[in-house]
């Protein structure tokens, strides 16, 4: 609405902020870096405008930007991969976080191809102006090394340590030739989906040496320990423990991506970083709704695990196989605009290794028949599963499921998410939450 | 038990073509075979890859993205003619997406490079002005059954048939080939090319069956009979699919 009766409404607002603004973007983790981010600019004193709690939309940042901007020195602003061009034209970005572009909701977004190509006119738009922004890019993902391949004010992040490596690329990894010369490249280590360390075999395309990494990680079923490497006041790389409750190594990326970038926004300005302060602000900073979230519910636990596509949900199952016992998990796979009407990607996810670990597993949504051939086809013991597309219904038949002091594992779209949530809530279990779109 | 009859599936690039869960595909010939005690040996074909003349009872070839497509095109010519002797010899082949448009003779990319495709069906494709995207249900006709197929579409070609192939099916909701002739898919003897993705097989088993069926009896020269299996699941799932394709969401 906002949007309709001025138009430019973001450049205008964004035109007040004396620091310009940040913008994280990504296919997966954008929610949870940006909460990460806003913490660690908080602790460095600013005063931010956020969308943390809403919509990733320009309308959303517009809305934003109306509620927040007076007195704030800062945007920060989590951005839809589709709407980066537009956002980035009108906010004036001092720091630009490009995480990771993984398939996601094909009939939404379009192929990868189509969105590295769009991100990469932007990128060239940004560094057409005076004062270029910072690029903080993720060093580990192909596609996005080529976007910043040849660029300056590029502060590259990653992951070090190799001992969370899976054997191969996963099946949904789609970042499988050279960007440069169109050779087969070579994933010496793979952490997440296509992320890892990897190098073309046939030209001088590789992995570029990050300044910021995590050199090791620890992790545990509720979050992990980390240690950071990072460039000190003289030049030589310093390192720092960090702690965080949020679980997996694709969390391990959006820790280093958002200290990578308050580091960038601390080198580009006077305001030093007061990175033990970040430290300690991370530590405190909990999963975003439905990212991990636990939900007490009489005497058991619901932790939501949003489901958003092949590569996501893939941590989310290594996240719950790092459980110890038998599992009891629920998948709710509805269809509609929010979720991607394809439903075709559940079946690029490897649900394989939760076959032999499984108590119970109970499959609802407006497509839930869908999950079951899924599972069908996996050849999961079909004994063990529930169909049940109506949510409350699923809900209660993998709560009953669930032994006492238990953790029930749900796995919702968006929407079902929602769905999930409202009952929760009407049940007194959640506080109630609202999103204006997604 | 050990199989007494074994499926030899040559899929071709794996790695680059298999964007729309072309993976499921691949499952269902795995269990549907592997539920009546038949083997199934699968032979992945890569970029540079020479495949083995005459060793293969069924093809898999399924859709990619842009530049992976382009890349498999220039690579796949290079195999044509075992790809044709093979059709020709009676095996089954199934292409999906991008795969019907390298099945053709041609595809013409949005930018205006005419990349050649094997011939193998009698078909034509350019790049149209706009993706096609969205549920699409066909009514099909095969080996004399006819059967709703559901699925899902999103591609950016318009293919046109040939006098030489048949369409696979008659649009009833969804774009199919064009988007206008209501034609969907293609098919010539065992050949069968489909935009539908979803994936295909899954929700429609039995077009799964009549592919092993053509395999099988490519294998062993004369009927394989396929013990009918349980598809409650399939069922269910195909009919909330179609329903699905009626409602806006």
């Amino acid at each position: 609405m906002l949007l309709k009766l001025r138009p430019n409404a973001v450049a205008e607002y964004a035109a007040g902020l004396p620091h310009g603004s940040m913008l994280v973007s990504a296919t997966n983790g954008k929610t949870t870096t940006t909460r990460l981010l806003a913490a660690a600019t908080r602790v460095a004193g600013y005063d931010l405008v956020t969308n943390t709690e809403g919509s990733n939309l320009e309308r959303g940042i517009a809305a934003a930007l109306l509620k927040g901007s007076r007195g704030a020195d800062l945007g920060l602003f989590e951005v839809d991969e589709a709407a980066l061009a537009s956002v980035a034209a009108s906010t004036r970005p001092q720091v630009v976080v490009l995480m990771n572009l993984f398939r996601d909701q094909l009939d939404r977004y379009g192929e990868l191809e189509t969105l590295v190509d769009k991100w990469r006119d932007v990128l060239d738009d940004l560094q057409a102006q005076s004062e270029p922004p910072t690029l903080v890019l993720n060093a580990d993902d192909p596609n996005i090394a080529a976007l910043g391949r040849g660029r300056r004010n590029v502060v590259w992040f990653g992951v070090d340590d190799k001992s969370h490596a899976i054997g191969n690329r996963e099946h949904a990894a789609d970042a499988t030739t050279c960007r440069h010369c169109g050779a087969p490249l070579n994933h010496r280590v793979v952490l997440v989906g296509h992320l890892g360390h990897w190098d073309c075999p046939n030209c001088d395309s590789t992995r570029p040496t990050p300044a910021v990494s995590a050199t090791k990680i620890d992790l545990t079923p509720h979050g992990q320990q980390m240690t950071l490497r990072y460039p000190g006041p003289a030049g030589s790389p310093v390192e720092l423990a960090i702690a965080s409750p949020l679980p997996g190594v694709h969390n391990s990326y959006n820790i280093v991506a958002a200290f990578a970038a308050s580091w960038a926004l601390a080198d580009r300005t006077s305001r030093p970083q007061q990175a033990p302060a970040v430290a300690r602000v991370m530590a405190e900073t909990k999963p975003a709704f439905g990212r991990g979230e636990v939900v007490d519910v009489d005497d058991k636990q619901i932790q939501l695990l949003l489901a958003k596509n092949p590569t996501g949900v893939n941590q989310n199952v290594r996240t719950i196989l790092s459980n110890p016992g038998e599992l009891n998990v629920l998948v709710l796979l509805n269809d509609r605009t929010a979720d991607g009407q394809d439903v075709s990607w559940i079946w690029d996810v490897d649900w394989e290794p939760l076959d032999s670990r499984l108590s119970s597993l109970t499959l609802s949504g407006d497509r839930a028949w869908d999950l079951a051939l899924r599972f069908r086809y996996g050849g999961f013991d079909m004994d063990n599963v529930t169909v049940s597309p109506d949510p409350t219904k699923a809900l209660d038949i993998a709560l009953a499921a669930t032994p006492a002091g238990n953790t029930l594992y749900a796995l919702p779209t968006y929407t079902a998410m929602l769905d999930l949530r409202g009952v929760l809530t009407q049940r007194g279990h959640t506080a109630a939450y609202w999103s204006t779109d997604r | 038990m050990s199989a007494t009859h074994t499926v030899r599936l040559c899929h071709l690039y794996p790695q680059l073509m298999n964007i729309y869960a072309d993976r499921g595909n691949i499952a269902v010939f795995r269990q549907r075979l592997a539920w009546r005690d038949i083997g199934l040996e699968i032979t992945e074909i890569g970029l540079g890859d020479v495949i083995e003349p005459v060793q293969h009872d069924l093809y898999y070839l399924g859709g990619g993205q842009d530049r992976d497509q382009n890349l498999v095109a220039k690579d796949l010519i290079a195999n044509a003619a075992t790809l044709q002797a093979a059709a020709n010899a009676g095996a089954a082949q199934l292409y999906v997406c991008g795969g019907i448009q390298l099945a053709g003779h041609s595809y013409v990319t949005a930018d205006g490079t005419e990349l050649a495709g094997l011939g193998i069906l009698d078909l034509t494709t350019e790049a149209g002005g706009s993706r096609l995207i969205g549920d699409l249900i066909i009514d099909a006709t095969v080996e004399g059954i006819s059967q709703r197929v559901v699925g899902y579409e999103n591609n950016v070609g318009r293919t046109h048939l040939g006098p030489n192939c048949e369409p696979l099916g008659q649009v009833v909701s969804g774009h199919g080939n064009d988007g206008e002739s209501g034609h969907e898919g293609a098919i010539l003897n065992h050949v069968i090319g489909t935009y539908l993705h979803g994936p295909l097989l899954p929700k429609n088993p039995w077009l799964a069956d009549i592919l092993l069926a053509w395999a099988l009896e490519h294998r062993y020269k004369k009927e394989v009979a396929l013990r009918p299996l349980d598809d409650l699941v399939e069922a269910r799932a195909h009919d909330i699919a179609s329903a699905r394709a009626s409602i806006k969401r």
